[in-house]
């Protein structure tokens, strides 16, 4: 036996976000328009998700082509270059190929040099899960920059003339660039998972189309998940009162309306409602969502996020994080 | 144990926090779809209030046999005391 012992490195005291970055397909799917393929109107849809519009990807806009103008705008948002980034992780459910993963070509198009690059699939949930491994990663020593990014092609896999499913499930990437921190930007995670509802959100085995039970998702979403939102404010040591801006995963307005409501977030909390012109575009919502309230001026540098994803699995994950 | 008149009253207080109903409108015969115009997932938020003031579990499941207030009423008294 070998005496040697193994060296760890110094690590980081924390990690924050750097850079943001949105790619929204140029495809822009109103409701009059699923209307006139489906029994469905404006007036149904936006009471019950409160979606207007939604983007659905075409040519030149594959998951790794999203993914990559995403990352490209959250590095140059960064102040870095590709030199800088050791570590890749791109968040997804609807990746056409199970092999290989997305990671490692969404690394090489940007120019990366050979980082650590995987995939991460937990539904919805999967950019908060993937910006709590690339913090710990960091704060950890095993990355000094990452990148994460969110992407998603729903439409590839939607049945479109579902109507249950059709008007709420979209496309879209979005992604952060997270470097070492002297203090903390991303607060812990509180994650989970409840498996015994995993048929709530699927794409049955030896079918193409996602399915969901609405109603048990909704009531899951709006009970359980607002003791995860209160639990990853009290992991990181803020209240409610703090929260400068609220961005769940963009799921449903109900569900963020009732969220926002039962947190008691102050009137000055500013929420994000992307969803209204993104639809849910699952792993890439919480990006896409923080990227537009950046760019309109809502969300200000150094403002305190509260962000939350949750979907299939079922699995959620919440944080605090401060915006670059 | 709570009487007829009780959870009809506590009903109607969750119609109409959760979906606006006026109270006397919140009669046993009313369907919640369609002469009340609650969708599906007001049920699920009345359902949710239902279970906290009541103390009654209502499944995904057993939640679509509910058409009406008096359905409601009905599991209620069954289900609860």
């Amino acid at each position: 036996m070998s005496a040697a012992a193994i060296q760890l490195p110094t690590g980081a005291a924390g990690a924050r976000v750097l850079g943001i970055g949105a790619y929204r397909p140029r495809r822009r799917v109103t409701n009059d328009e699923l209307a006139q393929v489906m029994d469905t109107n404006d007036e149904w849809i936006q009471t019950r998700v409160g979606i207007a519009e939604r983007r659905w990807a075409g040519d030149g806009e594959s998951l790794v082509e999203m993914s990559v103008a995403a990352g490209q705008q959250a590095l140059d948002a960064s102040g870095l270059t590709a030199a800088d980034v050791d570590l890749v992780i791109v968040a997804s459910a609807s990746l056409a190929t199970q092999i290989p993963g997305a990671g490692p070509e969404v690394a090489h198009r940007l120019g990366l040099a050979r980082p650590g690059a995987y995939d991460v699939n937990a539904g919805c949930a999967g950019f908060c899960y993937a910006l709590s491994a690339a913090a710990d990663a960091i704060r950890a020593g095993s990355a000094r920059t990452a990148l994460v990014v969110g992407a998603e092609r729903l439409s590839d896999v939607t049945d479109q003339t579902d109507r249950a499913t059709a008007v709420i499930f979209a496309d879209g990437a979005g992604a952060m660039v997270l470097g070492a921190s002297d203090t903390p930007g991303v607060g812990p995670v509180v994650w989970g998972s409840d498996g015994d509802q995993r048929d709530a959100i699927a794409i049955p085995q030896g079918t193409e189309h996602i399915t969901m039970a609405g109603q048990a998702v909704y009531r899951w979403a709006t009970t359980k998940l607002t003791d995860v939102l209160q639990e990853a404010m009290d992991a990181a040591g803020v209240t409610a009162a703090d929260i400068d801006v609220f961005a769940p995963h963009q799921a449903n307005l109900r569900i963020i309306e009732l969220m926002a409501k039962r947190l008691g977030l102050p009137e000055s909390t500013v929420i994000a409602r992307d969803i209204v012109r993104a639809g849910n575009t699952s792993s890439a919502s919480v990006p896409l969502a923080l990227a537009a309230l950046q760019e309109s001026g809502e969300a200000k540098s150094g403002d305190l996020c509260l962000v939350l994803g949750y979907g299939a699995g079922l699995t959620f994950a919440g944080q605090v994080l401060r915006m670059p | 144990m709570s009487s007829t008149a009780e959870i009809q009253t506590g009903l109607a207080e969750i119609l109409e926090e959760v979906a606006g109903v006026a109270p006397a409108d919140a009669t046993p015969e009313k369907s919640f779809t369609e002469d009340l115009d609650v969708d599906s997932l007001s049920m699920v938020e009345i359902a949710t209030a239902v279970e906290d003031k009541f103390g009654v579990a209502i499944p995904d499941d057993e939640l679509g046999g509910i058409k009406t207030v008096g359905d409601a009423i009905s599991f209620i008294e069954k289900n609860n005391g």
